[in-house]
């Protein structure tokens, strides 16, 4: 909403204050001012120019010599090139010296050697935007069509030394999207009187009833609906005073009677349709629903199909209007128009919400019925709009208005306690003090012992409930004056759950490990998914996506990861180690199921120090690694396995599957080298688990273990086996054989090449025997050792390494 | 005797005085005092002297004997030390090369935002919910009393999954979630920090994703007044103890009355700057006391418990903490950007 200075002065006496002060008052007291415009945009130095003499200039097709009196001495020489411009006009000029926005100097010029002081200027180059400049003057300069008097300040005529708040109206305050709405606000916020227009309408003796007649079927849909017939009216474009008004609130002039729909739309918020009563068809105004697939063109031309949510303005056959949103183009008012069906009626806001967003057509009209308008300002905004018709546009007004439905309505009763008042802001207004605030705010009320019982008038539909009352009077006694308390209320442990804890141990611990955190969008598109994930998987899709870049919900982080990846390789960022918690969704029963994962790439260098040359590229054991951390961290170092798996876009030789005693948890493995190539990224190493599983697995309490008190013995064996042997597998043998004495085993070497067959490797396990009980005899220790030995002969044929 | 004496000792000096590693100064010792060295052989010798001169040479061997030792003694100390020099010297190294760095990530920014203001509120007593990402119609609008025809859904457009399912558009389901399960029963006191999602179009400062922390706090004589002490100390903690608040009136469907928080400019200090655009305070969330029609669907009774809720964007927080300029830093993930955020 555009509220102009000198326009909103007109109702209340602004005297005193400043745009700029007005503004924070009224920011302050609850509706946001955006921005406060000067409209002159720093101009000077324009007047208004009789143009006394107009010629072609001799080496110009389109140019003119003016001889033109700017009410100096002397008449001036301007040459233009507007193709409107003529003799006797009166037009604005930018004078030697002038500034024209954008800080553009008028100097003194010549053009095909005449001579030019100055320069006879348009709207737009005044400052005006285009959208805003009536028809006439789109193409050409501006011509006062009034007296005016050469010499004058020409800004002042064009109302530019006006400002223009602009207000950000949330949608309960819907009241405010028109001038007298803004008055009371801006009344109440100041402390002032209003003084709104009475408009005294002088109608004819001849009444309505035999031009025009008004049915509503069904008053839910259309509580009221009044015609009113003015006769007689000369269509010609409005008055300047009209058009500066409707320039300031950003609505461009068109004609004197839709101009002044317009005007009392802005001034009442009260949406209003003038039809062309010859070319409305009948003598019947019927308002109903449209049948399904019922046709209009609209004000717009278009042709717009309806249906049966759809309330419009019929002739009592045709619609002729979608009701509360635009008017159709055959009734419109044309340059011939003698006689004005001009309607004045209250539509169902949900009715006109409804067409607006199924047609997608948003009016200044259907944005106020959308949000409510004053039921009890339906009859003064019609009076008022005849009464502007009938000075500017000549016309009589036919007696009566053709109407259905109540004109107005009660205000609405609402009570509240001072005390409660007080109980909910934690403050001590007092009673005093609260009519004061309602009677700022022009509501009656009936105060008994601190409970105010107030009419709250139909222009503030947003107050139905004592709460409403609250933040009237909260906001008016300013929340400055609130104090900051602590709460009173019972004090509780603030403590993070379990799982919550642990998440951040998570994060704390990969961080340590040297991964960086990253945030990812959650959707994606199935491209993304089938890239990295089976066909099989499923993903929940949006119903209408914006883009199919985002149209689902990721059911793996990996994608977006290598994104990341792929991002940072592309700014020759290239050892990469990032990782993500974050959800993926899985189709599910009412809602997708949710699922906490933890993902991590790792590309490039992992570890380097320059001057001692060292570099250590990341590999598969990088990442396990910080697995294994990981699972010691939340002591189920021992129930988690990696096992050797193949994953579609991962290497088949370098991927394991990782397990939580016998359920699959995540993966973990290179890139396959295609993908890799694929993305253009180098050697890149993924994993991806179940974090819910991890760390919701069930484990003891810590508990201290005592320290060793006797010493312990370790053997060291090498053991020489196939190379497709997996280390692991002799590992568990080992520990399976070894027994409660073998506590410690340690794969400290893995040899293959010179002195071994082919396709045999060397394992070397340091093994540690230790007997909690008592020194272990040498005896012990060659037990055991020696089942280890047999075992891995009899299972493996290792032998021992020579 | 006494003349081969000082000549043999006066050869031992010499010779010791010239040694320059450990092997000559032992094998001195063992020429001049092993046990076959001439000065045991005369010490031997000297039962065949008188009983008068006996004494008086065997002080004088003594005498020798422990000058020459004194000298190899002290003679070895020395060159013990220049060894010790000498390797120290060798093992000098250049202490301005640089350090082997340490391997360590960091959190994402808003991650580092988010824990710190969990942090905060949960040392006020408040505890962290969460809940699902994509939500139930009723709980991300109605049961916020927003009906399915009200004006102020055209305010989040959303992302719908099926007509009764969409992306949460902001973490207050979780007010009703959780109020839903005491039974009416307060107090509650939560915060909520989640992803949320909203169909706008991704540039600098709009993105279709981003983060929200919701707080609650509900039970009897809650006041608008404890919300205004609880969002001091929070622009207090996150933007300076020097930092001002001002609630100015708004309008959300789930609060009456409505308020939106602001708080002094923390770049110009009040003043006016491009920070907070000429005005002196910059908007930071938006709160207000939980609407009646809020508590009773969520089973309280809104005669007897009052409350409070607000909203707050970490991102923006963060944007205007760091000084970051575009809203896409945080989803983009550039490592340089990532890596800024190391330190406290």
């Amino acid at each position: 909403m555009l509220v102009s200075m000198n326009w909103l002065q007109q109702y209340v006496d602004l005297d005193s204050y400043s745009a700029d002060e007005l503004a924070d008052l009224i920011t302050k007291g609850g509706i946001e001012v955006e921005t406060v415009e000067q409209l002159n945009k720093g101009i000077s130095g324009v007047v208004i120019g009789h143009v006394l003499e107009c010629q072609q200039h001799p080496d110009a097709d389109k140019l003119n010599i003016c001889k033109v009196e700017i009410g100096e001495e002397e008449p001036v020489q301007i040459i233009c090139g507007a193709p409107n411009i003529a003799q006797g006009q009166y037009v604005a000029v930018a004078k030697v010296g002038a500034v024209l926005p954008g800080n553009f100097k008028i100097k003194k010029a010549k053009l095909r050697g005449e001579a030019s002081h100055g320069m006879i200027s348009s709207l737009q180059e005044l400052g005006i935007e285009s959208k805003l400049v009536s028809k006439e003057y789109a193409d050409g300069i501006f011509v006062f069509s009034e007296d005016v008097t050469p010499g004058e300040d020409a800004l002042e005529y064009l109302n530019l030394h006006d400002e223009v708040l602009e207000l950000g109206l949330t949608p309960n305050r819907a009241d405010a999207m028109n001038m007298i709405g803004v008055a009371y606000e801006v009344g109440a916020v100041l402390n002032r009187s209003i003084e709104l227009p009475s408009p005294e309408l002088v109608r004819s003796d001849e009444d309505v009833e035999g031009y025009v007649s008004v049915r509503v079927e069904n008053e839910g849909d259309n509580p009221y609906y009044g015609a009113t017939v003015i006769k007689d009216v000369t269509i010609k474009p409005s008055p300047q005073w009209l058009v500066n008004r409707l320039v300031s609130a950003g609505i461009r002039p068109i004609n004197n009677v839709v101009d002044i729909t317009n005007y009392v739309l802005l001034e009442y918020g009260q949406p209003l349709h003038a039809f062309d009563y010859d070319r409305f068809g009948s003598k019947e105004v019927v308002i109903r629903r449209a049948i399904e697939g019922e046709k209009i063109v609209t004000l717009d031309d278009v042709e717009r199909s309806l249906s049966s949510e759809h309330l419009v303005i019929t002739n009592g056959s045709t619609p002729v209007a979608v009701a509360g949103v635009m008017g159709g183009a055959d009734s419109e008012v044309q340059e011939d128009t003698t006689t004005i069906l001009l309607e004045a009626a209250y539509f169902n806001s949900k009715l006109v919400r409804k067409s607006s967003k199924d047609l997608g057509l948003r009016s200044d009209s259907s944005a106020r019925f959308e949000k409510g308008i004053d039921r009890n300002r339906v009859v003064g905004a019609s009076e008022r709009a005849a009464q502007l018709i009938q000075e500017i546009a000549g016309g009589t007004v036919l007696k009566g208005i053709a109407e259905q439905g109540a004109r107005t309505i009660e205000a609405l009763d609402v009570s509240i306690e001072v005390n409660r008042i007080n109980q909910v802001l934690g403050t001590e207004i007092t009673e005093t003090e609260v009519a004061a605030i309602f009677e700022r705010l022009q509501f009656s009320y009936q105060n008994f012992g601190g409970t105010f019982t107030v009419q709250v008038p139909p222009r503030r539909p947003d107050i139905t409930i004592s709460e409403d009352l609250i933040e009237e009077v909260g906001r008016l006694y300013g929340y400055d004056n609130v104090p900051a308390t602590l709460p009173l209320t019972e004090s509780t442990p603030g403590q993070l759950s379990e799982y919550q804890g642990k998440r951040r141990h998570v994060r704390r611990t990969l961080e340590g490990a040297g991964l960086y955190q990253t945030v990812t969008y959650s959707l994606t598109s199935p491209s993304k998914r089938h890239f990295f994930s089976d066909e099989s998987v499923e993903a929940v899709r949006l119903a209408m996506p914006m883009s199919e870049e985002r149209s689902e919900l990721r059911t793996s982080l990996i994608p977006h990861l290598l994104e990341v990846a792929q991002y940072n390789r592309n700014r020759q960022l290239e050892n990469i180690a990032f990782y993500e918690t974050a959800s993926v969704f899985l189709p599910g029963d009412e809602l997708p199921v949710e699922q906490e994962h933890l993902a991590g790439v790792v590309s490039g260098l992992w570890q380097e120090h320059l001057w001692q040359k060292e570099k250590k590229a990341a590999d598969f054991f990088v990442v396990k690694g910080i697995l294994e951390e990981l699972a010691v961290e939340f002591g189920v170092e021992d129930r988690v396995t990696f096992v050797r798996a193949e994953e579609p876009k991962l290497h088949p030789g370098r991927t394991a599957a990782v397990y939580l005693d016998e359920e699959l948890i995540g993966y973990i493995g290179q890139l396959h080298p295609e993908v890799e190539k694929e993305l253009d990224l180098s050697e890149t190493y993924v994993f991806e688990i179940n974090l819910e599983k991890l760390l919701k697995a069930d484990v003891a309490h810590l508990k201290y273990k005592k320290l060793p008190r006797f010493p312990s013995v370790t053997r060291d064996v090498a053991l020489v086996v196939n190379e497709s042997l997996e280390a692991g597998e002799v590992k568990r043998v080992i520990k399976e054989a070894g027994g409660s004495k073998l506590v410690e085993i340690q794969l400290f070497d893995v040899y293959q090449g010179e002195h071994l067959d082919e396709g045999k490797k060397s394992l070397a396990f340091s093994l540690r025997y230790y007997n909690p009980e008592q020194t272990l005899t040498e005896e012990e220790v060659k037990k055991a050792h020696d089942r280890v030995l047999k075992a891995v002969e009899e299972q493996f044929g290792a032998a021992l390494r020579q | 005797m006494q003349e081969r004496l000082q000549a043999l000792k006066e050869e031992a000096l010499s010779e010791i005085q010239q040694a320059s590693s450990m092997k000559e100064v032992q094998d001195i010792k063992v020429k001049f005092l092993g046990k076959k060295g001439p000065i045991t052989e005369i010490s031997k010798g000297m039962g065949k002297l008188s009983k008068e001169e006996r004494p008086k040479m065997g002080q004088l061997v003594n005498e020798i004997r422990n000058a020459i030792s004194d000298q190899l003694e002290e003679k070895i100390a020395r060159l013990e030390k220049a060894a010790v020099e000498e390797r120290l010297k060798k093992e000098t190294i250049d202490v301005s090369l640089p350090g082997r760095p340490v391997k360590r990530g960091n959190h994402h920014p808003l991650t580092r935002v988010i824990e710190e203001i969990e942090d905060l509120f949960l040392g006020m007593g408040f505890s962290i919910a969460e809940g699902p990402e994509v939500e139930t119609d009723y709980y991300n609008f109605e049961a916020l009393n927003l009906p399915k025809d009200h004006p102020a859904r055209d305010m989040q457009d959303s992302f719908y999954v099926t007509e009764e399912t969409l992306l949460r558009t902001h973490t207050s389901p979780m007010q009703a979630r959780t109020m839903e399960k005491l039974n009416g029963e307060g107090p509650v006191k939560i915060i909520v920090p989640g992803k949320v999602y909203r169909r706008d179009t991704d540039d600098a400062t709009h993105s279709h994703q981003f983060m929200q922390i919701e707080g609650l706090m509900v039970g009897e004589n809650v006041r608008m007044s404890d919300l205004k002490g609880v969002l001091q100390s929070f622009a207090k903690k996150m933007f300076g103890e020097e930092r001002e608040i001002r609630l100015r009136p708004s309008f959300f469907p789930f609060t009456e009355p409505s308020v939106e928080m602001d708080i002094s400019c923390f770049n110009c200090g009040g003043n006016g700057c491009s920070v907070c655009k000429g005005t002196g305070w910059i908007e930071i969330l938006g709160g207000g006391m939980v609407h009646p029609n809020v508590l009773r669907m969520s089973g309280f009774d809104p005669e007897k418990v009052t409350g409070f809720a607000f909203g707050m964007g970490p991102e923006r927080i963060a944007m205007l903490k760091y000084g970051i300029d575009d809203i896409r830093h945080f989803y983009t993930n550039d490592s340089r950007f990532i890596k800024q955020f190391n330190s406290l």
